[in-house]
């Protein structure tokens, strides 16, 4: 006998290191089990249905209609004009792909770094991040204006002999938002593959199990089947890890590669990274708040968790503060006039003063109310600050962008910058998709992981009391 | 549908009492034996003698694979095939064709990591004899199944329903193939 396994002595810590079940009132894996199916497989609620009409208005009627005006039109419709070349579809490019970050560093960074409170909120967050890079991926698309000759993008052999240009950042954004989305939806996927086992095994109609069954690919559960899925699971979360630092960063890129004042700067791939990992903080947080109300998952989502979004939403903000701090820093003290005279006119200048205050007030400003515990706690006023962070950092993207772009280097060329309908029905309709999709996923899949739930309570650890060990009892 | 069984299976309450099972199994010299979980029990694969799952290399050699194949397709596009001047930039630098190498090795190594894992485990299968069991659905909800397979040289019908009786197993039923 090489090892025994039935000396199953519990490492009891001290009790101010003992820490709080992940799931409040102690509930074994099979409640666990019934509660968190039930949303997939009990009867639609009026909410969702009030939710998801105008969620697919948006995705079927007015986003295929503004991509076909504009196709068939031009990229004319938009508001992008010279100077500013580079309008709302770019900003909500970045927006969105900012919105998916903090889903992958939930999934994967607090997975590596063994939180294990993260496996409640892990999958809602993941597909936050899939849908979002979706909606991202789309603007760059049609942003080339000819979206008929996209596949120039791809190194396609075809009879003009050309090639890719592979020395331009744009390019390797191409590369960086495709990788991140399939990478994100692997890792979403194979994460599910489990659970979609216990909708299979739940499912009452055959066309349930049918698709159930068709997904979870024939998993059983088996020991061998865990230990290689485990495996795969540490080496996708180190890979997403890698990822959530570079896909802002080359997005950054696009723009610090460029000379202009205010774009110019070594500190933007960093910039990039934070802002996104803040906003998708903020998504996090007003996905999850009525998430957790309305699919009755309060004993799962725990009002700590929230507070541990909270937490890092704040150190996020305190990074952020610190970029715009030295953002400014760096443009006083190149003594460039180009660049002191951007800066300046994002606080005080005449057209877009009102972006820089808002980017301001509420990515610093407001943020800091997470100092107070009786603010964390507050959850209506936390899904405030959540929508407001939202905002906060689209106005940033807009006064990067716009901001430098309206007034260059010669002011013959100076020039203002507005929406269009177009602009705005178009970021409307990427709004009604993501809910949609959101939606649809709440409803049909587990939004929740189960087994990953249930392996993290201390129901699942055999030396544990509750894990069975010395004749106690699940 | 075959005559010949496919083994026994016997049901477990608690990961512990599964992992005190196993145990036992592995000590009685039964090699074609599993164990199904709903979620991975800590512990298993050293009483099982798992050795570390060969998904790693597979992540390696996808990722590995994709980012010498990303250099070498920069390379042969933007400097063999069609040279082109762009900014008096070097046809081929290594600094900024690694960014678009390294995104590949990070998409190359997931779907490593996810193609083995599916090679390893032999799926996507159609069909397993377990799941035609009822009490089977119980293995992803709060019940741990041990399995032996009817191909172990030491199985018997009767002596190891007994042995799975003596360790505790509970709803032993036979499974066809």
């Amino acid at each position: 006998m090489s090892e025994s396994a039935t000396n199953l002595k519990a490492f009891t810590p001290p009790a101010e290191l003992r820490r709080a079940p992940i799931v409040a009132n102690n509930r074994g894996p099979g409640w666990l089990t019934d509660k968190l199916s039930a949303f997939a497989e009990g009867k639609t609620p009026p909410w969702w249905w009030i939710m998801f009409v105008p969620a697919v208005l948006g995705a079927t009627v007015l986003l295929p209609a503004m991509l076909i005006y504009q196709v068939s039109t031009g990229v004319g419709v938009w508001g992008n004009n010279q100077p500013v070349a580079w309008g709302w579809d770019i900003i909500n490019f970045v927006w969105w792909v900012g919105v998916a970050h903090a889903g992958t560093l939930i999934s994967a960074m607090l997975f590596l770094t063994r939180q294990h409170w993260r496996t409640t909120i892990g999958r809602a967050t993941e597909a936050m991040t899939v849908f979002a890079v979706m909606m991202a991926g789309l603007y760059p698309a049609i942003h080339v204006g000819r979206v008929w000759f996209a596949w120039f993008l791809f190194p396609i052999p075809n009879s003009n002999a050309l090639w890719p240009q592979f020395r331009s950042p744009l390019m390797w954004d191409v590369f960086a938002v495709n990788t991140y989305m399939l990478v994100s939806m692997l890792f979403w996927y194979m994460g599910m593959i489990p659970d979609l086992a216990v909708l299979r095994d739940r499912a009452t109609t055959r066309v349930r199990k049918f698709i159930y069954g068709f997904l979870a690919m024939g998993w059983t559960g088996s020991a061998r089947h865990w230990h290689h899925y485990e495996k795969a699971y540490v080496v996708l979360s180190g890979l997403c890890t890698l990822l959530v630092f570079t896909v802002s960063s080359i997005v950054g890129l696009d723009f610090c590669t460029s000379q202009l004042a205010g774009w110019h700067a070594t500190i933007f791939p960093l910039y990039f990274v934070v802002g996104a990992v803040y906003c998708g903080f903020g998504m996090v947080l007003v996905l999850l708040i009525p998430l957790r109300k309305l699919c009755h998952l309060e004993e799962i989502i725990t009002p700590r968790h929230l507070d541990r979004i909270c937490k890092l939403t704040l150190l996020s903000s305190l990074a952020i503060a610190y970029i715009y701090l030295m953002e400014y820093f760096i443009a006083w003290y190149s003594g460039d006039p180009y660049e002191r005279w951007v800066f300046g006119h994002r606080l005080f200048g005449h057209t877009y003063w009102y972006g820089g205050w808002i980017m301001l007030v509420v990515n610093v400003g407001l943020a800091q109310l997470l100092w107070f515990k009786r603010a964390r706690q507050n959850l209506k006023l936390v899904f405030a600050i959540g929508v407001l962070i939202n905002i906060g950092m689209w106005f940033e993207r807009f006064i990067i962008i716009v901001g430098s772009l309206y007034q260059d280097f010669l002011p013959a060329n100076w020039g203002v910058y507005y929406p269009t309908w177009v602009d705005i029905g178009t970021y409307v309709g990427t709004l009604g998709a993501f809910f949609m999709m959101y939606l649809l996923f709440i409803k049909f899949l587990p939004l929740v992981a189960i087994a990953e739930v249930k392996g993290a309570m201390p129901q699942a650890d055999p030396p544990h009391p509750l894990g069975g060990a010395n004749g106690g009892h699940s | 549908m075959s005559d010949k069984p496919y083994g026994l299976m016997a049901e477990f309450d608690s990961p512990a009492a599964i992992l005190q099972a196993a145990e036992k199994i592995r000590d009685a010299g039964y090699r074609r034996w599993d164990v199904f979980t709903p979620f991975p029990v800590h512990g298993l694969d050293r009483v099982m003698g798992f050795k570390n799952s060969l998904v790693g290399w597979f992540a390696l050699v996808f990722g590995g694979g994709a980012f010498v194949a990303t250099m070498g397709l920069i390379w042969f596009t933007n400097t063999f095939d069609y040279p082109l001047i762009v900014g008096g930039k070097p046809m081929f630098s290594p600094p900024a064709a690694f960014v678009p190498s390294y995104i590949l090795m990070v998409l190359g190594g997931a779907v490593g990591a996810f193609v083995g894992m599916l090679v390893l485990n032999g799926l996507p299968r159609l069909h397993h004899p377990l799941l035609q069991k009822a009490r089977f659905a119980l293995a992803s909800r709060d019940k741990f199944f041990l399995v032996i397979g009817a191909n172990d040289p030491k199985f018997s019908e009767t002596e190891t329903r007994l042995l799975l009786e003596s360790i505790g197993g509970t709803h032993i039923e036979g499974v066809e193939a």
